[in-house]
């Protein structure tokens, strides 16, 4: 495993970060910036992991069981619900840019000044 | 620019980047072998101190209490953000999208999405009830029950209409569930203030058993707030975006 799941995190904000610069529509942009974004749930929880270890609930397990860390998949959680504000409001922005220029084009909205 | 420049120019920032990310990692402690001192320490106290077993909960709704009220206020602000740049603008009138092609007929919903979408619509409701009421005991919290409970409401629109959807989520209903949930969060932290504790201390009984429902204080009070936050703000931001397909505005 070693370094094999922080690859991915590059990668996937590699993947996102090249979406956004060539994207021809706001919506698909937004989507693009969720991409990137769901790079950090991965390096969160792969910081975390400890070999071996359980989740961190311990209903049917004792309580001193190896776990992995918990303080990281709290971090995740904060994590979604910005993500999910952040979108929330880039949409709204999106359908009024739409409303105001009749299009969602970042190019043809960039020529558009004020 | 051009887009062939905008290319070359990202090609070179990215390799950058990604140059200095795989340094960093190269840095990291091997996958596996997490050296961080506040989880571990938090794993051997959790459970006793809280009587919660899902210590992931206990975090955000005790040890990191306060930083998740700034969180839950940031969904907060994100769906009244949401109001005001989506609001009827002066000047703008709003009328039907029938009006527009009077002549093309609204398809009715098929029968294939209505059936599922009905019968899924109470299993939905007790699943978010159930997570937002276990957080200290399983996998689950005010959040993900929020958002669930917020399921279901859209199941009641994709089953019937808008107009549906409206009329058991109205505006008014929701801004008053979002604002007992917000609030109620603060003012349990509030309360442990008023009785001499830090604020957000966890001031109520723990109960005897460890993940049992009535165990572990204040958390499981506090992801019940979440849980109604949660899912009124989720409900409040699909229906500001659903009404911008369902009604034409225009100056």
């Amino acid at each position: 495993m070693g370094i094999f799941p922080f690859l991915v995190v590059a990668w996937v904000v590699a993947v996102g970060l090249y979406g956004i610069v060539t994207s021809r529509d706001l919506i698909h942009q937004i989507v693009c910036l969720i991409v990137v974004q769901s790079s950090t749930y991965v390096l969160l929880l792969g910081v975390g992991y400890v070999t071996g270890g359980v989740a961190p609930y311990f209903f049917d397990i004792p309580a001193h069981t190896r776990a992995v860390d918990p303080v990281v998949q709290a971090l995740a959680l904060t994590d979604v619900v910005v993500e999910a504000a952040v979108t929330a409001l880039l949409l709204s922005f999106a359908v009024q840019a739409h409303k105001r220029f009749g299009t969602l084009d970042p190019h043809e909205l960039a020529e558009f000044k004020g | 620019m051009t887009p062939r420049q905008r290319i070359a120019a990202f090609g070179v920032a990215i390799a950058g980047l990604v140059t200095c990310y795989l340094w960093a990692f190269a840095g990291l402690p091997g996958f596996g072998r997490y050296p961080g001192p506040y989880g571990p320490v938090i794993l051997r106290n959790a459970v006793a101190q809280t009587n919660a077993t899902g210590v992931v909960s206990a975090i955000n709704f005790d040890y990191r209490g306060f930083d998740t009220v700034g969180e839950e206020f940031i969904l907060f602000t994100a769906a009244a953000g949401m109001a005001v740049v989506l609001r009827l603008l002066r000047g703008e009138g709003e009328r039907s999208p029938v009006d527009e092609a009077a002549g093309r007929r609204v398809p009715p919903t098929s029968g294939a999405v209505r059936m599922p979408a009905l019968l899924l619509i109470g299993p939905t409701i007790l699943i978010g009830w159930w997570l937002s009421s276990h957080a200290q005991t399983d996998p689950s919290g005010g959040f993900q029950g929020g958002v669930v409970l917020a399921t279901a409401f859209i199941l009641v629109y994709l089953s019937g209409e808008f107009i549906a959807f409206r009329r058991i989520s109205p505006v008014d209903l929701l801004d008053a569930v979002e604002a007992i949930g917000a609030g109620g969060f603060a003012a349990i932290g509030v309360t442990a203030v008023a009785l001499g504790f830090p604020y957000l201390y966890n001031f109520l009984p723990l109960g005897h058993t460890p993940g049992a429902v009535s165990s572990s204080g204040t958390i499981a009070l506090i992801s019940f707030f979440v849980g109604l936050e949660v899912g009124a703000a989720f409900i409040l931001i699909v229906g500001e975006l659903l009404e911008q397909t369902l009604i034409v505005r225009s100056r």
